[in-house]
Order: C-alpha cells, then sequence, then structure tokens
C-alpha cells in the first residue's frame, strides 16, 4: 500500500509537523468509458466499488458522487451496528456485515473505530417482552449472540436508566447482543475510499447524474454534469435518490423517501458505555467518543427529499430519553439535522438486478442501513460482478413485491419504522 | 414543519395531520383479472417524486376529514390544497 498508516509513519511525519501526509484518494476527472460506474458515493457505493475492484477484479471502475463521499446519510446516521434481525434472510445478510465489521480496520489498515459497546433493546409492555424472548431464540437458532435481560440486568448493565415501576412505560426487560456496537460512519467512507483508490476506481466527487441512457438490451451509459460516460453496468446506490434515479431509467420502485432526524447533545464526560434502543417510546442512545451523546429520533410519515424533519419528532424523542434517563434534563443539545431515507414497504433493503440488463439497485435500506455498509458493498458486488445476486442477497430481490415472499422487518426488527 | 390550510378547518400545524401518501391512484377496477405484476404495481410502486407531488392527507386531530394536497417535496412548500373528488388543480 502506497501509504500504509502505522506507528511508524505517524512517528515519521511527526517529524514534519503532520503536514506532508499524502492524499488518501485521488480527484480524477471521468474517464470516457468504465467497466461498471457505481452511482452514490456513500459508505455502501464505495464499499460496492471496493469489494468489486478487491474480490471480482473489476479495476476499471468508477463511483460518481453529486456531493462530497460520506455527505449524504453515511455522515447523518446514529452509527448503530447489530445484527439481531427476527427473520433468517435478514439474519444472514445483518450478520454477514457484522463479521466483516470485527476485522474491517485491519483489512482497510484504517481504523473504523468498531467499538463492540453491545446493543440493549428495551421492553416496555408485555408485547415487547414476548417478542423480544421469540426475537432471542430466533437470533440464536441463526448463530447470532443474543441474551435477554430482566429489569434488574438492564439496571446493572446500564445504571443509569430509570427503571422505576411508576413511569409511563417501565422498562420490563430487553435483550442484549454483546458484539455490536458502534463505528465512526466518516471512517468507514473514508476507509473504502482509500482502499478503492488504491486500486484504481475513480472517485468522481460533484458529479451529479442527470440520466440514464439505455437502449431495448441494456444500459449504455450516464449523462452527468462532467458529460456523458459510456458503461455497461451502473449499480445505483442512492439511498433517499433512488426512486430519482429509477426514474431516469424509466422505472418505479417500491419506496417512499422520508427526513429521519437525529441529534448530538453537548459533549460530556463518559456516561453511557453501550447503545440502548427503545422501541416502544423511540428513543436510540449511546455517547460518540467525543462525548456527545447521539440520540436518534423517529421518520416523518410524509414523502420529502429537504433534509430536515418535523420539530414534534425530536420533542417526542426527547420526551421519552428524559423519562428513562432523567439524569440528562440539562443536557444542551448541540445539533439536530435530517438524512433522507428510502423505505420499503416491508422494511427490508434491495440489492438487485432489475428488469434492465447492467442496471442494479442496492437500495431501500430505509432507517437503517449504516450497520450492513461492508456487507451490503460485499453482496452488491457479487451482483454486479456475476450478474446473479449471492445467496446471502437472494431473498432481497425485487421480484418480491410481484410473488409477495416479502422479508417483513416491520417490528420484527425491534426498532419502530 | 409547516403549515397546512386544512380545507374544512383552516390553518393548522402540521403535526395534527397525518400523510396518506401518493394521491390519485385508482383502485383496479377488475381486481380478480389482474396479474401479480400489475397488483405490485398497484400495492406497492410509487412516484415517489423529488419535485411537484400530489398526496393525500387526514386531519388527525381535527376534523378527521381526508384531503389532497400539491406539494413541492424538495423544500416542503404547499401548492395547493383540494378535497377529496375535486379536481387537481392544472399545474
Amino acid at each position: 500500500m502506497r501509504n500504509k498508516y502505522s506507528l511508524f509513519s505517524l512517528v515519521k511525519n511527526a517529524f514534519s509537523y503532520h503536514e506532508n501526509w499524502g492524499k488518501a484518494w485521488k480527484d480524477p476527472e471521468p474517464k470516457s468509458e468504465y467497466d461498471a460506474i457505481i452511482i452514490g458515493g456513500g459508505g455502501h457505493g464505495l464499499a460496492t466499488a471496493y469489494y468489486l475492484a478487491k474480490k471480482h477484479d473489476m479495476k476499471n471502475i468508477a463511483v460518481v458522487e453529486k456531493g462530497w463521499i460520506g455527505g449524504g446519510n453515511t455522515g447523518r446516521n446514529t452509527t448503530i451496528i447489530r445484527s439481531n434481525y427476527l427473520w433468517d434472510a435478514s439474519a444472514g445478510l445483518y450478520d454477514h456485515a457484522l463479521k466483516i465489521w470485527e476485522g474491517l480496520s485491519q483489512e482497510l489498515n484504517y481504523n473504523v473505530m468498531f467499538s463492540q459497546r453491545g446493543v440493549m433493546n428495551l421492553a416496555h409492555n408485555l408485547q415487547d417482552v414476548r417478542d423480544l424472548k421469540r426475537r432471542t431464540h430466533a437470533n440464536r437458532l441463526n448463530g447470532i449472540d443474543a441474551v435477554y435481560l430482566n429489569t434488574e440486568e438492564v439496571k446493572k448493565f446500564c445504571p443509569i436508566i430509570n427503571t422505576s415501576p411508576n413511569i409511563r412505560y417501565p422498562v420490563l426487560g430487553g435483550t442484549l447482543q454483546r458484539r455490536a456496537g458502534t463505528a465512526r460512519h466518516d471512517a468507514v467512507a473514508w476507509g473504502y475510499a482509500r482502499g478503492a483508490d488504491e486500486m484504481g476506481v475513480d472517485i468522481i466527487q460533484n458529479c451529479e447524474v442527470k440520466g440514464i441512457k439505455r437502449n431495448r438490451d441494456g444500459v449504455e451509459g450516464i449523462e452527468t454534469t462532467k458529460g456523458f460516460i459510456k458503461t455497461k453496468k451502473i449499480g445505483v446506490v442512492a439511498a433517499g435518490h433512488s426512486s430519482v434515479i429509477a426514474n431516469m431509467a424509466g422505472l418505479r420502485l417500491p419506496l417512499e423517501s422520508k427526513p429521519l432526524q437525529a441529534l448530538v447533545s453537548e459533549p460530556v464526560k463518559p456516561i453511557i458505555d453501550t447503545v440502548v434502543m427503545s422501541n416502544a417510546v423511540h428513543a436510540y442512545v449511546s455517547q460518540s467518543d467525543k462525548g456527545e451523546l447521539v440520540i436518534g429520533a423517529g421518520t416523518d410519515d410524509y414523502v420529502s427529499y429537504s433534509q430536515k424533519g418535523s420539530h414534534d419528532i425530536v420533542e417526542g424523542t426527547l420526551n421519552a430519553i428524559l423519562e428513562l434517563y432523567p439524569i440528562f434534563s440539562r443536557m444542551k443539545m448541540l445539533r439536530q439535522w435530517g438524512g433522507i431515507v428510502d423505505i420499503c414497504p416491508d422494511a427490508s433493503p434491495i440489492i438487485s438486478k432489475t428488469s434492465v440488463k447492467g442496471l442494479y439497485f442496492n437500495c431501500g435500506w430505509g432507517t437503517g442501513g449504516f450497520k450492513a455498509t461492508p456487507g451490503s458493498g460485499d453482496l452488491f458486488a457479487h451482483t454486479i460482478a456475476n450478474d446473479e445476486p449471492h445467496k446471502l442477497n437472494s431473498a432481497f430481490n425485487i421480484n418480491r413485491f410481484v410473488s409477495g415472499d416479502l422479508v417483513d422487518e416491520h417490528g420484527a426488527a425491534a426498532v419502530a419504522h | 414543519m409547516f403549515i397546512i390550510n386544512c380545507p374544512y378547518c383552516g390553518e393548522r400545524e402540521q403535526s395534527e395531520f397525518k400523510a396518506g401518501g401518493e394521491a390519485h391512484i385508482v383502485r383496479p377496477k377488475q381486481p380478480t383479472e389482474l396479474s401479480d405484476d400489475e397488483w405490485a404495481e398497484y400495492l406497492f410502486m410509487r412516484k415517489n417524486i423529488k419535485g411537484i407531488q400530489f398526496e393525500r392527507w387526514v386531519h388527525t386531530h381535527g376534523c378527521r376529514k381526508w384531503f389532497n394536497m400539491v406539494r413541492d417535496t424538495s423544500n416542503d412548500e404547499i401548492k395547493a390544497v383540494y378535497k377529496m373528488g375535486e379536481k387537481p388543480p392544472a399545474k
């Protein structure tokens, strides 16, 4: 690797006041033709390019991004990683990703700050308790670590939670996946970009796709703000804007794009060393390495591309946070933002070929795509390179909306959608 | 967050309303004769437009009536509101 990061390189660069580090990736102008083009330079798109180059020997490829890489939902999520999904197909998909996460910093020679601090999902009523116990058993049958905790065990694992039986939605128990945790979202995009660039992938920023040229046999290329680029294979990983790209190719997708909000507090000393998610009251909280509380709010119910959500959504989330964690009552929130998430009717993603030859879609991740970044890239690369899905993503084809074989993770994934 | 001019109640906060998705999707006249593809198109496929979109809303915490709205989804600007059964305004 050209610029291998190590303790030695750190010391060496310290002598020149860290002013001579090489660029992590080039900033090339597009060539006239590529073997494949990935639309969307977020974590999933960059990971797709990385695995296309690494595992499928496709080096003459490009990633085109309308803004800057990692500037969309990759930079806007709450960085939670877990694989405790109910259905077999989802468990396979998300645990595939989690296994890659476990070795990702070493593989990329880039510290993605993956921290297996555990993710706890709380139960607040009897149905939650039944659902979470069922999911724990399902997870174990699929080889995914999961334990059910009673109220005392929840309190022991995260002492700042208010477990009083007198609150509106008392904590009746919870599940814990210890292998789950968080990672640094920007580092994931940057690490994959650097790795892909190293193998010859062109990462083209500030290049917006304006049209997709196709004929009866398949795709011919893309029209962009930097001109026409010829290609026979297009992988679309455009998250909230997937439908916009699909419309350019004359396709319709089963997606609705909605704002999902998150917010962070002022930084404080370590207070919560795990991730706690609560479905029923919709309060997700963890603490970043900088010390900010990272709080995930809900989605609005209307279609919007405006990257801002409703105030009442944030208010509802903070109400729930305050009831569960009275200690946060005087915390000040620093920043709030919205990302546009593309939600499928069954709350599961689409990693699939389409009716147009050479056009592939990786979309529909909705509110929870970050955790799947490495696995999604790996499986989408396989699908593009072989023109066939991998067995782990075959259930996530677009035809399931015709056959009715849905992967219904609404609620089953233990989060509210 | 925005203010919605309910055709029955006047201007109210958006938090009183619920969005009901794309409007003017016509229910199939002969459901028994639909192919699986046509069902998928009717049930699941959506335009999901970035720009001017026609959609349904309901004033959940008000008159509880359904109505239609024309909204620019790129900036949430409401262009028109009209009652169910009325013709959508020309662009």
